[in-house]
């Protein structure tokens, strides 16, 4: 583009990209930003603070163990501590620690201007926020939850014997989980929709590969949770015993539930650092990484191999050996793809010429720690040493070396890394080191003595231990070094806490090749002043000019002609433009969203259920408003040029489209759960001979099949709306969604009439429980259902929906797919599977 | 077999096929499980080498290695110059069929290792 020479048009074009991204401000406004950069430090920042917190608590558990038979905090004190840190760590820490540094980093590693769906970002963060003061804060009212971070019925489920904070844990974490599917479902689409032109597959920053497929993981390993979650607080509100053995339970389903989830928990903890490596080696080895394809393979193969490994966590629990010795194969098998990352990273510095700069001195530190942590996961994933080693400090050991090693250091060297390309400063190199030499020296001594004290017998989550044990110097050693591990932590603080008094550095400070480092110290709002053509996989070491084009607004969309927010979305394969998507501008939508949703969980902690009820329709009227002004906007133009002859257009629907992507991928979640729960009816069939109870009612053929014929119709007059909407035929679509409406209303109402005609008492049998929260799961989403097809005839008839722009239509026919899906499962299942029906 | 090999090469390679053997995998393990916990929990024993596992592992290998053949003659298309990192068509395409194929040899080892507890086990203990 010659014009770009002209140096007052570039001025103009900067002045608008200025006015369009200006962050809102003002005390409250301010808090309105959607903006990943604003966002993604403040999730930062609280997930750090997490952190800290929840540090702190494991300090208290270590100085209450330093000598025998302590009396410094009683038992259930010690009891909360370990449960809160746990869970702190897992949930409010590595988790969304791994999603706030991707929000901020994801889009200036793919040189786009922002994620596709900010303002789910901003609800993401919101939900995360006041989910982690509740769950976290409950300890200060000595409320917190004290059944292990794993919370195993029965002792959790009986509320003769734990508290509100069991409630509080389920419900609190549920919600954050809420946000963490959020946050996935962004990166996800993020990765797949919005790279720069040319950057096909092959050319995708290493990071972007491992989110994608950690985000994936999540997809899959936390509804499963959620799913936990829903029986569980259905038996300790309602009664209803589907862990209770008395009645037909099992409190084994709970721990297949949550282990589902909490096995690939550890691999979305842990492959994001790995992550961090990936981008970091290849700068301070100089060169290019080695074994690209390789590097993927292991992400790819550690994501499937990491959801068979769930039961190694249940070795003792009296399982047919044959089936631990299937999940004792692929935990062995596990360790392959875990190597060869280690090794091509080993290969690349071997290559390289090598700077030993703060960050690198973090990554080899943490790859020692962390292989030691998988040689003793080697050692445990066999079963006979298992049942030696389990429940012991050995245990411990092992999991804090793994954990340490493969995130928290990675993460503190990330730290490091990225610090001057948030804030446009460096951190010490001095303090950096001698906080990482202490670090390391304060793991190893805590840890490494746990494998010994274990050995010698020390049990797990106990809150003293006998002076004869012989124990207390390995205790002592033990404390010492956690105090150690605390002042290197410390010593990191104080180094970000005098960043603010320190000039700004230089651009791309470690000479790094790849998209991120184009951000200036000074940065501005807009994320990248125009998007790059990409042709290497380091384009500012390869690509001649690349740093000046891109600043002179040479590469694409230089400009913000129209005065909206943009961002190009490309072709998932190859990167080739598709269109130019409007984003969310910064709104109280989504704070407020947040809120509504997360008094729903929190009221019905304290059994306040109508004032819950009433929190649900606040958070349905604020999903509605949020949708209706923020989405599927009919543009005023059908489409535009982003510069270099290339014309795309501003509105596209159906499978191209980020919004019917974000559609499909959170369907893929909530089909996940619901597996979750067809997978309990299933377990319960084959693990207990009298389920069903020889002489127990279920809800008969008749209504079950009424549900799933009325809601099959209702799927194809939504499938045929479709089709003829496309072609035209408005009037037709219209009445055929009402159709649909009348259809999937018949089916919500079949669906529960089964149970309640045959009159099932869910808390007198598992059977029962199960028929009916099938049921009930059903109809809510046939009620959600409902309220799809109605928003979408609204948009019609108010004219913000039209055959050329039909998105709203295209992705509600993805939730009725699922939707009949589910209900084809729930009503065979109930209604027809042997012995169901009599 | 060499115009095999060309429509092979022709044949579109995405993310989908890219997760072809971990799926097959996958299955495998879900099969190997349930078939373990349904024999024990509804029959109480199962025999040395049962058939049906031994079917179902054979299926999943030969998919493997099918995937990983398809995969492997993808990889080694003609064109482009090594080391074959660049953004073009070519070079995607053998990007893909290559981390296919180094998928397809991991999902092998790991359907082998979930095979071998039965080979040593002979009972529901």
């Amino acid at each position: 583009m010659s014009d770009q020479n002209d140096l007052t048009l570039r001025a103009e074009q900067e002045e608008r990209l200025r006015a369009v991204w200006k962050p809102p401000e003002g005390l409250f406004l301010r808090w309105t930003d959607v903006n990943n950069n604003r966002v993604g430090v403040w999730y930062t920042l609280t997930a750090f603070g997490f952190m800290l917190f929840a540090g702190v608590l494991a300090l208290i558990m270590r100085t209450q163990l330093a000598v025998p038979e302590n009396d410094l905090v009683s038992a259930n004190t010690f009891n909360q501590l370990f449960t809160l840190h746990g869970s702190m760590m897992m949930f409010l820490f590595a988790v969304p620690m791994f999603e706030a540094v991707s929000i901020i980093l994801l889009p200036q590693l793919l040189g786009a201007r922002d994620l596709p769906f900010p303002r789910l970002s901003a609800f993401g963060y919101w939900s995360f926020l006041l989910g982690g003061v509740f769950v976290g804060g409950s300890i200060f009212f000595n409320a917190a939850p004290d059944g292990g971070w794993f919370m195993y019925p029965p002792l959790t489920t009986r509320t003769d014997l734990s508290g509100l904070g069991a409630d509080i844990w389920m419900l609190g974490l549920s919600f954050i989980e809420v946000s963490s599917v959020a946050a996935a479902v962004e990166l996800i689409v993020g990765v797949l929709k919005c790279r720069p032109p040319g950057m096909r597959l092959n050319l995708m920053p290493l990071y972007a590969w491992y989110i994608l497929v950690v985000a994936v993981m999540i997809l899959f390993a936390f509804p499963p949770l959620i799913a936990g979650d829903l029986l569980f607080e259905m038996e300790r509100l309602l009664g209803w015993p589907f862990f209770d053995a008395a009645k037909g339970g099992d409190p084994l389903l709970w721990q297949h539930l949550f282990w589902i989830f909490g096995h690939p928990e550890v691999y979305i903890v842990f492959l994001p650092s790995i992550a961090l490596f990936a981008m970091l080696i290849p700068t301070f080895a100089q060169r290019h990484l080695l074994g690209y394809p390789w590097i993927v393979l292991a992400a790819v193969g550690t994501a499937f191999l990491s959801f068979g490994l769930w039961v190694h966590h249940m070795f003792a629990t009296g399982l047919p050996k044959i089936s631990l010795a299937f999940f004792s194969a692929a935990s062995e098998a596990v360790a392959i793809p875990t190597g060869i990352q280690v090794f091509a990273f080993i290969a690349t510095l071997w290559a390289g010429r090598v700077i030993w700069s703060t960050p690198l001195l973090y990554a080899v530190g943490s790859i020692a720690i962390f292989t030691i942590g998988g040689l003793t996961g080697v050692m445990v994933a066999i079963a006979p040493f298992d049942w030696q080693a389990h429940d012991t400090y050995f245990v411990v050991a092992h999991l804090h070396y793994v954990l340490i090693g493969g995130t928290l250091l990675p993460l503190f060297g990330g730290l490091y890394y990225y610090w001057p390309l948030i804030t446009g400063k460096k951190l010490s190199d001095r303090i950096g080191r001698i906080a990482f030499w202490v670090m390391f020296a304060g793991a190893n001594l805590a840890f490494f003595p746990m494998h010994l004290s274990g050995l010698e017998g020390m049990p797990r989550r106990v809150f003293t231990y006998p002076a004869e044990l012989g124990i207390g110097g390995l205790n002592m050693a033990s404390t010492v070094g956690a105090y150690l591990f605390a002042t290197g932590v410390l010593m990191v603080c104080i180094d970000l806490a005098l960043s603010p008094t320190r000039p700004k550095g230089v651009r791309n400070p470690w000479n790094a090749g790849t998209l991120e480092w184009l951000a200036k110290p000074e940065d501005e709002n807009w994320g990248i002043r125009s998007v790059p053509l990409i042709e290497s996989r380091y384009p500012i070491w390869d690509q001649k000019d690349f740093v000046a084009k891109v600043d002179e607004g040479r590469f694409f969309l230089p400009d913000a002609e129209e005065m909206k927010r943009e961002t190009i979305v490309t072709t998932v394969l190859d990167a080739r433009p598709l269109q130019v998507v409007r984003l969310g501008t910064p709104s109280f939508i989504p704070m407020a969203t947040a809120v509504a949703l997360g008094s729903v969980f929190i009221l019905t902690t304290y059994h306040l259920y109508w004032w819950s009820l009433a929190g649900a329709f606040v958070t349905l009227g604020c999903v509605l408003t949020w949708l209706w002004t923020g989405t599927a906007i009919i543009p005023e133009k059908p489409e535009k040029s982003i510069g270099h002859g290339i014309v795309v257009p501003l509105y596209i629907s159906g499978p191209s489209a980020s919004g019917w992507w974000a559609m499909f991928i959170t369907m893929l979640a909530d089909a996940t759960a619901f597996s979750g729960l067809v997978f309990g009816y299933y377990f319960y069939w084959t693990v207990h001979p009298d389920f069903p109870p020889p002489d127990a009612t279920g809800p008969g053929v008749f209504w079950p099949m009424v549900a799933m014929g009325t809601q099959l119709a209702s799927w194809a007059a939504t499938v045929v709306a479709r089709e003829v909407h496309a072609r035209g035929q408005v009037l037709a679509a219209r009445s055929l969604l009402i159709v649909g409406i009348v259809l999937t209303l018949a089916s919500l109402l079949a669906g529960l009439a089964g149970p309640w005609f045959t009159g099932l008492n869910p808390s007198e049998h598992v059977y029962p429980a199960i028929v009916w929260v099938l049921a009930i799961w059903t109809a809510a989403h046939a009620g959600v259902g409902v309220i799809c097809q109605g928003y979408t005839l609204a948009r019609s008839i108010a004219g913000r929906m039209t055959p050329r722009y039909d998105a709203d239509l295209r992705n509600i026919t993805v939730f009725m797919h699922f939707l009949a899906l589910t209900a084809v499962v729930t009503y065979a299942t109930i209604g027809l599977f042997p012995g169901a029906s009599s | 077999m060499k115009r095999l090999r060309d429509r092979i090469a022709g044949l579109r390679v995405t993310l989908w096929t890219l997760i072809v053997p971990p799926s097959m995998w996958a299955a495998h393990f879900l099969f190997s499980y349930l078939w373990a916990a349904l024999n024990c929990a509804k029959v109480g024993e199962f025999a040395t080498f049962p058939t049906l596992f031994a079917i179902g592992t054979a299926v999943a290998l030969v998919v493997i290695v099918a995937a990983g053949w398809v995969a492997h003659v993808q990889a080694n298309r003609k064109g482009d110059t090594p080391p074959h990192d660049s953004g073009t068509e070519i070079d995607r395409l053998r990007f893909l069929a290559t981390a296919t194929v180094l998928l397809a040899a991991l999902s092998f080892i790991g359907v082998v290792f979930t095979a071998m507890p039965v080979i040593f086990l002979t009972d529901c203990r």
